[in-house]
């Protein structure tokens, strides 16, 4: 008997915790993708939680039920086929269901909807990139390194982004709200990892390989959180990265003003480079 | 050695050929250079709980720093060596090396022999076990690895992990691995070749059954991983590009060999617990384990499936997506005889009569966890819902139940059960009680609010966090929870402690038992057996009491409750 209170209390502990929010459930509504895998995750948490109870209940009962002084002679049986073979059965049964539901749920989850930029499909954590049949497209190429991630606006933004003088920041990303974005994940040191919880799941930014994903911020003016999941070092704590929504108006003033901001420092340190190679501090070549 | 006549002639097969005085002065040497299973068994068992008690502590120190939000106990480069240290230390020196202490002991008193088939060889694995504790260890004086338990490049290369730490943490790799190459051979050969007459494969008790594919699967895994560390080694040392993504090499192909042996690995720590539990319900339901076939069938399988699962830890690396569905298949196979044995064991209790011992709770108590383990285990094999949660704490908290609720909790219900036939004597029950109610509790505290940590997007191997990120409140419970945990198994290790001087003595078969070793004395005499008794089914002791029952009339007591349990 002895044995039940604690365990009642964890089970009405860990259900009075299911009433309270931001628990046991994925973050929903910001971006298609991470709503679909939330959903599959709400299917697979509740046939875990009833297969946990059943199993539990079975194993309270005989503990409770069964217990020497209760219950002196044992009975004496070696098995049952029948039974076994059956439940082997259901238990395939779930996984079936489970499989299903994620093959069902899967295109919602690596497939973009149509937006005014339609990026087409993406593979999440692939190692090729579509090509969007209409062309139009919003890449942002996501960089990581210890301890920061990169972000270069544009096409060919890993590729051409120096000549293309394309806009740049660091740790927090600006993105329009409504459009699918799909991102170019690299990395130039050590393998971190990508993500933005509410945003859709993570993608490692492996050095050498080049991987993407997308998503689709449903609603402007909000603020969303990630940090680097892969272990990168000793400030891997710190590796954070925001993701500001704003409307595609606004994105697009930010990416001029961004886009002017670094033209004017770059313009300020050649200034500065040129006076100093007149001073014959640094040589032509930019070497001291 | 297979004859009958050996065993039923009643004169026990010993040759002396000299006597040897007893040297009470140079007790420490007789164990330094013992062959004997049942010492290296034990030197085994004390050293690798030495290890658990040091991988503690540093879970202490990093569940104290996490405590509360920007706390600064460590600095980021002593938590990365705290959680490199800790994952190392509890795989590859506790709970490997246990499983092989308990199976050392064990498998020859199990199986009717006298010793292990290559009792030098025995006495080698353990040294060398030994020496890769030593080697890790020192790093500690100088610079401790850092780059986690995976290891993986580049970040464990010499460029971003210069000190030599990475390098014992090879070299540990590498003694470890020899120790327990040696070992497996040494156990599939004795129990292959030295049953007891008449224990045929449907006879061998199911603990056998484990180490065996344990064994297998050692010998399967470990080379995979000693060729990757050599090959890390020399791109570290020796200026080869196995893995340098700036010179051609793949961080991926790291990845791949790593987990290669890694998921096997996960099995290899369960497995053998697995068969402990499947020895101690029947003995305290007081009726035979449901499905014996089915159990080491389901063995066999997931052994086999072990090996085809191992890209579930890389869902999100780069790969194809198809590559992506097959081992989310795979996994969710490996599910099923996983499912199996928990049925069977639970059907094990149906319609018993439960003597309620420690060894019992603690057993209980393992099915509980693993099956809350084993079901957050589906939700991190279904691919896209692991491109959540992977990385976070719901995988701390997955890979903990699994492992300390699952291994863990069927080392102390093992320890519990032979301690009687370890050291003569038995243990407290009333402790052993308290201390599973203590180590539950704090377990579930620990552990069961880090599913919430990670569904709200703590990374795991973070040495700190920001307070908006609202992830206070359940650090602080998991903090407490781990150290009312590390109080519950202070008190069993107590209990080991002081049980073997103080302890009820215990006599052959303190618990009514089934299998052989219950059928010498407590301990057992370096001979083990003078006479093995032939076999005629998996439970060759329950068969001798029922024959002795209705030779001389004396009841044998199966109840057993009458001792252990009180009304
Ligand atoms: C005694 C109670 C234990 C506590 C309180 C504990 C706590 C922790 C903590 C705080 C971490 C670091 C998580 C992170 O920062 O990502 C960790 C990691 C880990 N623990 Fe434990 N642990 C315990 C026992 C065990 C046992 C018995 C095992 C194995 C059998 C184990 C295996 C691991 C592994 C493999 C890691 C991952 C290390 C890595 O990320 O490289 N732990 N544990
Ligand atoms: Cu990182
Ligand atoms: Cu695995």
């Amino acid at each position: 008997m002895a044995l039940f209170l604690p365990l009642a209390a964890g089970i009405f502990f860990a259900s009075a915790q299911t009433a309270s929010a931001r628990c046991c459930t994925l973050k929903t509504g910001a971006s298609p993708n991470a709503t679909a895998i939330a959903t599959l995750y709400d299917i697979i948490l509740g046939l875990g939680v009833s297969v946990f109870l059943i199993v539990f209940a079975f194993i309270a009962y005989s503990v409770w039920k069964f217990r020497a002084p209760k219950h002196p002679v044992a009975a004496q049986f070696h098995g049952n086929t029948r039974l076994e073979v059956s439940l082997t059965a259901a238990a395939t049964m779930i996984l079936v269901v489970i499989a299903a539901a994620t093959f069902i749920a899967l295109p919602t989850i690596i497939d973009p909807p149509n937006s005014n930029a339609n990026v087409g499909s993406v593979l999440s954590a692939s190692l090729t990139a579509p090509v969007p049949p209409n062309g139009k497209e919003i890449t942002i190429c996501v960089m990581g390194r210890q301890y920061i991630w990169r972000f270069t606006y544009g096409a060919n933004c890993n590729k051409t982004a120096w000549q293309d003088r394309l806009p740049y920041s660091y740790q927090e990303m600006e993105a329009p709200a409504g459009e699918v974005v799909k991102l170019v994940i690299q990395s130039s040191d050590v393998i971190h990892s990508w993500w933005i919880p509410a945003l859709g799941g993570k993608v490692d930014a492996v050095p050498g390989f080049t991987t993407y994903t997308w998503f689709e911020a449903l609603h402007a003016h909000e603020l969303y959180h990630g940090q680097c999941a892969q272990l990168c070092g000793r400030e891997h704590a710190f590796m954070t990265a925001l993701v500001n929504v704003v409307t595609p108006a606004q994105y697009e003033a930010w990416l001029r003003q961004q886009g002017n901001a670094i033209q004017s420092q770059n313009d300020q340190v050649a200034q500065v480079r040129r006076y100093l190679v007149k001073q014959g501090i640094l040589t032509s070549s930019g070497n001291f | 050695m297979s004859t009958i006549e050996y065993t039923s002639r009643p004169v026990p097969q010993i040759l002396v050929h000299e006597v040897h005085k007893p040297r009470l002065s140079r007790q420490w040497l007789d164990w330094v250079t013992t062959t004997d299973h049942k010492r290296i068994g034990i030197m085994y068992i004390v050293l690798t709980f030495v290890f658990f008690t040091l991988g503690g502590v540093e879970a202490l120190l990093m569940r104290s720093q996490l405590s509360v939000p920007n706390n600064t106990l460590v600095s980021g480069l002593v938590y990365n060596e705290l959680l490199t240290m800790h994952g190392t230390t509890m795989i590859f020196l506790f709970v490997v090396p246990v499983m092989a202490g308990f199976g050392n002991y064990f498998v020859p008193l199990m199986i009717g022999a006298r010793d292990m088939a290559f009792p030098r060889l025995n006495a080698l694995s353990f040294w060398l076990l030994l020496l890769g504790g030593i080697v890790f260890y020192a790093s500690i004086f100088w610079h401790p690895p850092q780059a986690g338990w995976w290891s993986y490049p580049p970040l464990s290369s010499k460029l971003y992990s210069p000190g030599g730490g990475q390098d014992a943490w090879i070299f540990l790799i590498h003694l470890t691995g020899l120790s327990s190459l040696v070992g497996a051979v040494n156990f599939y050969v004795t129990i292959v070749n030295m049953r007891a007459p008449g224990m045929t494969w449907g006879r061998v008790p199911l603990f056998i059954w484990s180490i065996l594919i344990y064994a297998v699967l050692l010998i399967i895994a470990l080379p995979v991983i000693a060729a990757a560390v050599t090959m890390l080694l020399t791109d570290r040392n020796f200026g080869t590009n196995w893995f340098n993504p700036t010179d051609h090499g793949s961080p991926v192909l790291w990845e791949n060999l790593f987990w290669f042996f890694g998921h096997p690995e996960v099995y290899i720590m369960i497995l053998p617990g697995f068969g402990m539990i499947s020895e101690i319900l029947p003995v305290f339901a007081r009726k035979p384990i449901f499905g014996y076939k089915a159990i080491a069938a389901s063995t066999i399988v997931i052994a086999f499936l072990s090996t085809l699962v191992w890209a579930h830890h890389l869902f999100t690396a780069p790969m194809p997506l198809v590559v992506l569905g097959f081992f989310m298949l795979s996994s969710f196979l490996i599910g099923i005889p996983t499912g199996v044995k928990i049925f069977n064991w639970t059907a094990t209790l149906w319609r018993g009569s439960l003597v309620m011992t420690a060894s019992m709770m603690w057993a209980i108590g393992f099915i509980v966890l693993f099956l809350i383990g084993g079901i957050t285990g589906i939700f991190l094999a279904t691919f896209p819902v692991d491109w959540q949660l992977n990385d976070t704490y719901f995988v701390v908290a997955h890979f903990h139940y699994v492992l300390v609720g699952g291994a863990v909790f069927t080392i102390i219900a093992g320890t519990y059960y032979w301690y009687p036939k370890m050291t003569g004597r038995l243990c407290n029950e009333t402790l052993g009680k308290w201390s599973f109610w203590v180590t539950f509790i704090g377990f579930n505290l620990t552990f069961f609010v880090q599913h919430a940590l990670g569904l709200s997007g703590m990374p795991r191997r973070i040495y700190t966090y920001q307070e908006h990120m609202g992830w206070s409140t359940y650090n602080f419970i998991s903090s407490v929870g781990a150290f009312i945990m590390a109080a519950g198994f202070v008190m069993s290790f107590y209990n080991f402690a002081r049980s073997y001087k103080t302890g009820k003595v215990a006599g052959p078969d303190p618990w009514k038992a089934n299998t052989l070793e219950w059928f010498t004395t407590s301990p057992p005499p370096v001979n083990n057996f003078d006479a093995v008794p032939r076999v005629r089914s998996v439970e060759p002791m329950r068969d001798i009491r029922l024959e002795i029952e209705a030779q001389t009339g004396a009841l044998q007591k199966t109840g057993g409750s009458e001792q252990f349990s009180r009304v």
